[in-house]
């Protein structure tokens, strides 16, 4: 179809709605923003006459290439190091794609243009197709990789394992809550503008080198669908920057959706790339440098950045503050020893690091080996069963840490760990933005001004919490992480298949107990808890040299 | 410019063989080559059940944490509550089409690359210059305005209840019932066009007209709006799909237009209108499928068909009255093959048995 005629074609369509005198839709989905003054902005044209015929040209694409993996035995080349990662990234992902679709009614009800109504409703048949592509994708993993276990018992892993809520915020931030704040500002505007860069083209890229083209086959496709997605949300953007009483809150919801987008999309891709990676060649990029390309450089300064021409606060302080944690601070780091320090209750194995990795690291981000090298030499060291429990639970200097009640990745920066009484519970948190985003922006009120749609942080939300007290063995088996012999678990701390002895059983971790921080420092007197707190914030969690 | 000495040497990613392939060692799990964390309704789970089950969560399944998202004034995730239907297991619905990502693109592909042909076809051959000026009218006006309907259903009733019911499965169906309608409506905006762009003398923009005043038309409309202002989802997929659509949207496209279009010279509209009719069916198959499950339900069956029959008696008479309001139209056309009662007829018979399949009573409007 020609621009003019697809021009013409899109000026047709927009015929099709008009303004009700009956009734008018159901409001399911509230919002506290305004859209009175709003002009109308027009996203991409898109018309399924010619969306239906160009994806189905993707998807055949996709799937010759699938088949050619297949036929080519992509597998002999595959880093089992990456794929064991993928485990936990493709248990997640299908969810985050599945509720955008979700979204997109709750988008419409908010808006009042018939324009973007058209772009929102293509966007949410783009999203199921993603759903569904990437769980055929791990199907294939699945039936083809070495080792089957955990891809097998994915979406119940994702649901019930302590990483399924760090990666569930990135689903269910998009369908709860303000309807804007939910499926605009923290969907499209942060989520799929700025983190299905590193999500979607910096982690395949690290896939090709690792021997695993059809990753990057599916998340280019995918990702190929997102630029209409983004453009979707700036003409919302836009629209909603018409009316001044929006702006309080676009400013309260672009300071939550990007730190939380941070400490989740980061913590889970930054370690899938450089723990996932065998790559270890100098002039490969770090996450960090992936990051400062793609979200600092192409979403921070050339998309939020001009956002203040229309007198929006840009919350660059945040944006300082992330690249700090990831540069600095190690955040990604600490994130993978988290994983690596929890592998019993994991449904994937992870690999040692090596020197060649340590190099690297040191290489990458100086200072490393100081913090954390000597914690892999012990993991190492005790990677296999017989004469040692596992890790977390010997006497190697890492103190687990508490969880953050917001963002729910720990608080692994432990300097900045923020404690505090809400609603009657002790809580922490890994920052004070985390913390704000608690006990100030996800309040019936905001700034004095009443935020009646603003939605709540509900569930359980420390996992340990489930399991305190019980012996590491029932958790296991409870959360179904055993391998069918029955006794095998299905996470090891090694990639070795080759002896039977090397594998972890449930025998090798029964009768150790397991306790959950947040139940312990709720249980402690106010002076044992500032001590506690203090001791915790100050611990450089370094593993001693022997 | 840069010399090949200041030129930094690429490295290159190593290619390494691992012997990552399924099959070539031995280990426990080795074999564990099925998704495990949910029943298949056959022995072999499909496709469809494996990319579809329990992407989306649910606490009464593996979901140990609760959802960690509200809103202000519920839970978050997808309360059961938001439909006065109850299931003692959502999850046994299963979308009879089996729709994923293949099947929604082959099949949309395929209706729209047909109807392309058929309408470059029709220019080629000149194919509306037969028409007669009652038939133009008809379409121009009827058909036009029967866009409307497509597009208010696929936008604020189906598109918004996918956001809704408790299960993946039926979301995802609701979603391609969604794709279905706005490809539909779209499909005949763009014929409405191609008729505009015609060397015949039709109008193009006297849709709007007729779909928001023509007084025969307001009945539907009102019909349409009020399915849009459904707060339950269950409610307003039902509404829509077994009364609305059985009462007038089968009258209007398979009892009329289907019927009478080649008696007036035209064998392009039924190409179009025919693909509709064949998204209905698919999605009439899915919806016939869960309402099934709901009113056979062990435990909340009898409540079930209390629900839906008060369901009937909501929405029958606005179909019944959108339906009869539309009967003007069965005369326009030069070529009257069909009666508005023959038509009516066969609607009222078709939704007799959806009702009889349901195990639902027939109610009382429905005889006017």
């Amino acid at each position: 179809m020609s621009r003019q005629s697809l021009s013409k074609a899109h000026k047709k369509i927009t015929e099709l709605s008009w303004e009700p005198t009956f009734a008018t839709p159901a409001k399911r989905f509230g919002t506290d923003y305004t859209f009175d003054k709003a002009p109308k902005k027009d996203p991409l044209k898109q018309i399924l006459r010619s969306y239906f015929p160009m994806e189905e040209e993707k998807d055949n694409r996709v799937f010759g290439a699938m088949d050619g993996a297949i036929r080519g035995n992509m597998f002999r080349q595959v880093q089992e190091r990456w794929m064991e990662w993928q485990k936990l990234f493709l248990s997640i992902i299908p969810f985050p794609e599945i509720s955008a679709a979700r979204a997109m009614p709750m988008a419409i009800d908010a808006v009042p243009n018939p324009e973007i109504h058209n772009g929102l409703a293509v966007q949410m048949i783009d999203e199921v197709r993603h759903s569904t592509i990437q769980m055929n994708l791990k199907r294939l993993y699945m039936n083809h990789y070495i080792d089957p276990a955990g891809f097998d018992i994915t979406e119940k892993a994702f649901s019930n394992s302590y990483c399924g809520t760090i990666g569930r915020q990135f689903g269910e931030g998009f369908i709860t809550g303000d309807a804007i704040t939910a499926a605009n500002i923290y969907l499209t505007v942060v989520a799929e503008t700025a983190f299905t860069n590193t999500l979607f083209v910096a982690m395949p890229s690290e896939a090709a080198a690792n021997g695993d083209y059809l990753l990057p086959t599916v998340f280019h496709s995918v990702q190929s669908d997102e630029s209409r997605h983004i453009s979707n949300g700036y003409s919302i953007l836009l629209m909603a920057l018409a009316d001044e009483d929006n702006r309080k809150l676009l400013e309260r919801d672009l300071r939550y959706a990007w730190w939380n987008n941070h400490c989740v999309v980061d913590a889970a891709i930054g370690t899938f790339i450089e723990y996932g990676t065998k790559d270890r060649r100098k002039d490969r990029d770090s996450y960090a440098e992936m990051w400062r390309r793609w979200i600092y450089d192409d979403y921070y300064r050339s998309y939020l950045i001009p956002l203040e021409k229309y007198g929006l606060t840009i919350p660059h302080d945040l944006v300082e503050e992330a690249w700090d944690r990831i540069y600095n601070q190690h955040y990604v780091h600490r994130v993978a020893q988290f994983f690596a320090t929890g592998w019993p209750v994991n449904y994937w194995r992870i690999d040692p690091m090596t020197d060649r990795d340590f190099e690297w690291f040191e290489e990458k981000y100086p200072g490393w080996y100081n913090q954390f090298g000597r914690w892999w030499e012990e993991y190492s060291r005790l990677r296999h069963p017989g004469a040692n429990k596992p890790i977390a639970f010997e006497n190697v200097g890492y103190e687990y840490p508490h969880r953050c009640w917001s963002c729910m990745v720990p608080c692994l920066i432990r300097s900045d760990m923020v404690t505090d009484k809400v609603d009657g519970q002790w809580r922490t948190y890994c920052s004070e933005t985390c913390a704000w985003t608690d006990k100030v922006a996800f309040r019936p009120e905001y700034e004095g001004r009443p935020t009646p749609n603003m939605g709540r942080l509900t569930g359980k939300r420390e996992w340990e919490t489930l399991y305190h007290g019980q012996d590491l063995a029932d958790i296991i088996t409870d959360l179904g992480y055993v391998r069918d012999d029955g006794r095998t678990l299905v996470p090891q701390p090694h990639l070795d298949l080759d002896d039977p002895k090397k594998l972890w059983t449930l025998d090798d971790v029964r009768g150790i107990t397991f306790n959950s921080p947040n139940v312990l420092l709720n249980q402690m007197s106010d002076a044992e808890r500032e001590a506690h707190v203090a001791a915790y914030r100050a611990n450089p969690n370094v593993t001693p040299a022997a | 410019m840069a010399s090949a000495e200041t030129t930094p040497q690429r490295t290159f990613p190593q290619l390494e063989f691992t012997g990552a392939e399924a099959g070539l060692r031995e280990f426990p799990g080795s074999r564990s080559r099925a998704y495990n964390y949910f029943t298949p309704q056959k022995l072999r789970a499909t496709m469809y059940e494996d990319v579809t089950f329990d992407v989306q969560p649910d606490p009464e399944r593996h979901l140990s944490q609760g959802w960690i998202y509200g809103f202000a004034d519920g839970p978050g995730g997808y309360p059961k509550d938001w439909t006065l239907l109850k299931s003692s297991d959502w999850h046994r619905f299963l979308d009879p089409n089996e729709e994923w990502e293949q099947t929604i693109y082959r099949n949309n592909s395929s209706v729209v690359r047909q109807i392309q042909l058929n309408l470059e076809n029709a220019r080629k051959a000149d194919a509306y210059a037969g028409w007669s000026s009652g038939w133009v009218t008809f379409v121009e006006r009827n058909l036009g305005a029967w866009m409307h309907a497509e597009h208010g259903l696929g936008m604020h009733v189906f598109l918004s209840e996918q956001r809704s019911a408790p299960t993946n499965m039926i979301n995802n169906a609701i979603a391609v019932n969604s794709a279905h309608k706005l490809r539909f409506a779209q499909d005949l905006a763009l014929y409405n066009l191609d008729l505009s762009e015609s060397d015949i003398a039709f109008d193009g923009g006297v849709h709007k007209r007729t779909w928001q005043q023509d007084p025969v038309w307001q009945g539907v409309r009102e019909n349409v709006e009020r399915l849009t202002a459904i707060g339950d989802w269950a409610e307003s997929l039902f509404a829509a799909n077994v009364v609305f659509e059985s009462l007038v949207g089968v009258l209007f496209r398979s009892h009329l237009v289907m019927q009478i279009s080649a008696r007036n010279g035209d064998y392009v509209t039924p190409t179009l209108v025919g693909a509709g009719e064949h998204d209905y069916d698919r999605d009439l198959r899915y919806t016939r499928a869960l309402f099934r499950l709901l009113t056979g339900d062990e435990t909340y069956g009898a409540a079930n068909r209390d629900v839906l029959q008060g369901w009937l008696d909501k929405w029958v008479p606005s179909s019944v009255r959108a339906a009869h309001e539309l009967q003007p139209i069965w005369s326009q056309p030069q070529d009257r093959v069909v009666t508005f009662a023959d038509s009516w007829a066969h609607a009222v018979s078709g939704f007799r048995g959806l009702l009889s399949d349901l195990d639902l009573s027939e109610p009382k409007g429905l005889a006017q």
